[in-house]
């Protein structure tokens, strides 16, 4: 295999997949700050993760794939994949509007007004408007289609109540978007609309909720008579189910998860079991070998579904597939790097906040920051096969949809 | 499902699906279990007639002269399919042996020897032109060859069907003699000690052409479980369709649709790992060996899962010799420890990826080649100059000699040399 899938696996003619990877490359290593950013979830973090949202839009990497009026190169498909590789491989900063980027932009480009795109985009490419996002309910998780928060038509408007729950990013984001049942009396997937509002609106209560890593990557969102205008509907009212599906596929398959994630994690693990690894321990290399060969099959698999989207494919319950493979791999891959740091696996990242005393731990080449890297990783792989449709819902989906057993 | 093949591999794909789903495999295979290869051998003529056996025949040999890839998708059908006989072999591993052998078989590269003497101190040696009537006889449909290629392959599969029997290891290849006789696991095949005989070539090329055979061999047979596992959960999916328990199908109880997503995932990410292989050995990229290996390990894990996931979807009726899905379920068992363990092929892959060179970055990995022996251990000195009549006999490691791994020095292709992988 070349180093350059893009080289070897139905690259576009004209475009220049080398070139930009080094474009990429000696940007990113100009730039990603040597320290890594304080954690996101927090007020402090989330600011700095804005700023360094601010510096990729400005060199217009942060949205390569769009449209350049919207802020992005019009690259291709396989392009971003190279530029998701690269991002990752330098360990630069966990993009802090990633909701909008892969969920909501997606859906927009597939269901949105020319309006909607000219208003919603530019400000979240450069991340001054950052979306968090809002399907879950207390009583509907894997459950979407039990979802009870309501928008009644108002004044050409719409008025949102309910309690949503989960939401990543919402304890400091800006903006955010999800499903409210219109219809009343409608039952499941019928009568449900697509809405976008503002979490500074008169009527929203955000209250953050600390993670089991003591952070608060998410948020619940209490509605009270929030008003909307009609224009931030996505689709048409009461057909929000198919609208938030095309979202729900992307979020499975292959917009939030891209290989690099993998890709860089397995080499970091390589790296690790080069300096840490015994090599008779042929139990714990064998756990190191196919965490490789997994993340290199998730890579292999996604640029081949990249071609085929390329090629005017389209990508449905297969994506189920794919989010089960990464969600389980990405488990695997930071188990296997904790079990090789041995009693060192214990160390957790420090929190200035929390330990105000622990602050030498920040230094990033110690014990602490090599082990608390890996293990903020493995905490957050443990939401993966929860989240975007637990991965139980995912095998009924393959089971049904593409073995065609029976319901 | 394969989104790396091009529509002509598809098509290709799909006419050999067509011809094998006609032609009453099942029974064939059971018949060949049974010591009658007739209807075996019909299938495999009727292979040769789609032009299988002549994919990995170079085209002035009188073959195709097809990719390594080409050669996947057709091993991968007819391990779908369960086809009986010295499928990676014959398909694979010989064709690109006696490819690699002829495309070197120049006076200037390769010195003539007439079995004899001849100093080959440091230079190879091989009997003049003698793949080509082997090639074109393998291109035909006229020959089928089988091999032993120890330490990953220590026995010849199925030499009762072989017009050309090999020993190929370390830098030596010749013809072999089959011997004592193992019963395999899988029905369908045969297992034959084979004893050494008049030395065909030997030499630096000829290591890096056994090389390349052993890799072209572990691809096909990955293929072959990556084909039976798809069968598998065919299969499968087929049968918790029918088969009704307490009043309902038993595919529409989750703890079955669960097991049996899971078949499906694993299968799914092995293809691509496959597909990767078999483009770096047309390639003759860097990364073959690593490749191979990672298509192995995940081919051999995905085919695995699909049998055990089977034989509990079928309960006790798949535990029996009279329905068929017993010849998938052996099949993938023997297969799972031919042409290289799965130790051996995770060791490749760490060896390949920790190597010290990836550390910068990038791309000067260094070939890792597969274990090879040389010469055989029980091969004394004056096995160096064998004559067809005198040969020493050549014994393969038997089951309690470890194989001796060539050391690095030893090894001829060195690092900087044109990689065979």
């Amino acid at each position: 295999m070349s180093d350059d899938p893009g080289a070897s696996s139905g690259q576009e003619p004209g475009s220049s997949p080398g070139r930009f990877r080094a474009e990429v490359r000696d940007w990113l290593r100009a730039h990603v700050p040597a320290r890594p950013l304080p954690s996101v979830d927090t007020a402090e973090g989330f600011a700095a993760h804005r700023e360094w949202e601010h510096e990729l839009a400005a060199a217009r990497l942060s949205v390569v794939s769009w449209p350049v009026a919207y802020g992005g190169r019009d690259a291709p498909l396989l392009d971003w994949l190279v530029f998701e590789e690269e991002y990752y491989a330098a360990a630069a900063p966990v993009r802090v509007g990633q909701n909008g980027l892969f969920l909501l932009a997606p859906t927009l480009f597939a269901h949105g007004t020319a309006e909607q795109l000219d208003w919603v985009l530019p400000p979240m490419a450069t991340a001054d408007e950052v979306w968090a996002q809002a399907w879950s309910e207390p009583d509907a998780g894997s459950d979407l289609a039990s979802i009870r928060a309501t928008a009644t038509a108002a004044d050409g408007g719409w008025l949102l109540s309910g309690t949503k729950t989960w939401s990543s990013r919402a304890a400091f984001a800006d903006k955010a978007f999800g499903l409210f049942r219109s219809e009343p009396g409608a039952q499941r997937h019928s009568g449900l609309t697509y809405l976008m509002f503002d979490l500074r609106a008169p009527g929203v209560t955000v209250r953050p909720i600390r993670q089991l890593g003591g952070r608060t990557g998410f948020a619940e969102i209490f509605l009270d008579q929030v008003s909307v205008p009609a224009a931030d509907v996505i689709g048409e009212p009461g057909d929000g189910w198919r609208v938030a599906m095309s979202t729900a596929s992307h979020e499975r398959g292959m917009s939030l998860r891209s290989p690099g994630r993998f890709s860089a994690a397995a080499a970091r693990l390589v790296e690790l079991w080069r300096q840490a690894g015994d090599p008779a321990n042929t139990a714990l290399r064998d756990r190191v070998v196919d965490a490789w060969i997994g993340a290199q099959a998730y890579r292999l698999h996604t640029h081949a579904t990249a071609a085929r989207v390329a090629a005017g494919g389209s990508l449905g319950a297969e994506s189920s597939l794919g989010k089960v493979f990464w969600s389980e791999l990405d488990v695997t891959l930071h188990e296997t790097a904790l079990d090789l740091l041995g009693p060192r696996a214990e160390l957790a990242s420090p929190e200035p906040d929390r330990d105000p005393g622990l602050a030498g731990n920040l230094e990033p080449d110690g014990d602490a920051g090599l082990a608390g890297r890996w293990l903020d990783g493995y905490l957050f792989s443990l939401a993966g096969p929860i989240y975007a449709g637990t991965n139980e819902i995912q095998r009924t989906v393959i089971a049904e949809r593409l073995l065609g057993l029976p319901r | 499902m394969t989104p790396g093949r091009s529509g002509e591999q598809a098509q290709f794909a799909a006419s050999l699906h067509d011809m094998l789903a006609d032609a009453e495999v099942p029974a064939a295979a059971r018949r060949w279990a049974a010591g009658d290869r007739a209807p075996g051998l019909a299938v495999w003529r009727a292979l040769a007639a789609l032009g299988v056996t002549a994919l990995a025949v170079p085209e002035h040999d009188g073959g195709l002269g097809a990719s390594v890839a080409d050669v996947a998708v057709a091993c991968e059908e007819l391990g779908h399919h369960a086809v009986p006989g010295p499928v990676a072999e014959s398909v694979a591993a010989v064709p690109v042996l006696l490819a690699a052998l002829s495309a070197g078989t120049e006076p200037a590269d390769l010195t003539a020897g007439d079995t004899a003497d001849g100093d080959t101190a440091g230079g190879d040696f091989a009997v003049r032109g003698w793949p080509v009537p082997w090639l074109a006889g393998l291109a035909a449909g006229e020959l089928i060859a089988t091999a032993a290629m120890p330490p990953w392959l220590p026995w010849a599969v199925d030499t009762g069907v072989a017009g050309l029997v090999l020993l190929a290891a370390g830098d030596t290849v010749r013809l072999a003699a089959p011997g004592a006789r193992y019963r395999s696991v899988d029905p369908g095949r045969s297992l034959s000690q084979v004893t050494g005989g008049q030395v065909l070539a030997r030499g630096p090329t000829v290591a890096s052409a056994i090389a390349r055979a052993l890799d072209a061999g572990a691809l096909a047979c990955a293929a072959q479980l990556l084909g039976a596992g798809r069968a598998l959960l065919e299969a499968s999916v087929r049968h918790a369709g029918l088969r009704t328990q307490f009043g309902r199908p038993i595919g529409a109880f989750q703890a079955v649709k669960h097991q049996l997503a899971d078949v499906a995932i694993g299968l799914e990410f092995a293809g691509p790992l496959l597909e990767a292989a078999a483009a770096a050995l047309d390639e003759d990229d860097k990364h073959v060996a690593r490749d191979v290996s990672a298509a192995k390990v995940a081919c051999t894990n995905a085919a695995r899962r699909a049998a055990r996931t089977a034989l509990q979807v079928h309960g006790a009726i798949g535990y029996t010799e009279e329905h068929d899905l017993h010849l998938w379920l052996l099949k993938v068992r023997a297969l799972a420890g031919a042409w290289g363990s799965q130790a051996e092929h995770r060791a490749r892959v760490m060896a390949a990826i920790s190597a010290p060179a990836s550390a910068d970055g990038a791309d000067r990995q260094t070939t890792v080649a597969p274990p090879t022996v040389d010469p055989p251990p029980a091969d004394p000195p004056t096995a160096q100059r064998p004559t067809a009549a005198e040969d020493p006999a050549v014994g393969l490691p038997t089951a309690g000699q470890p194989a001796v791994a060539q050391s690095t020095a030893e090894r001829p292709a060195a690092a900087g040399e044109p990689a065979w992988s």
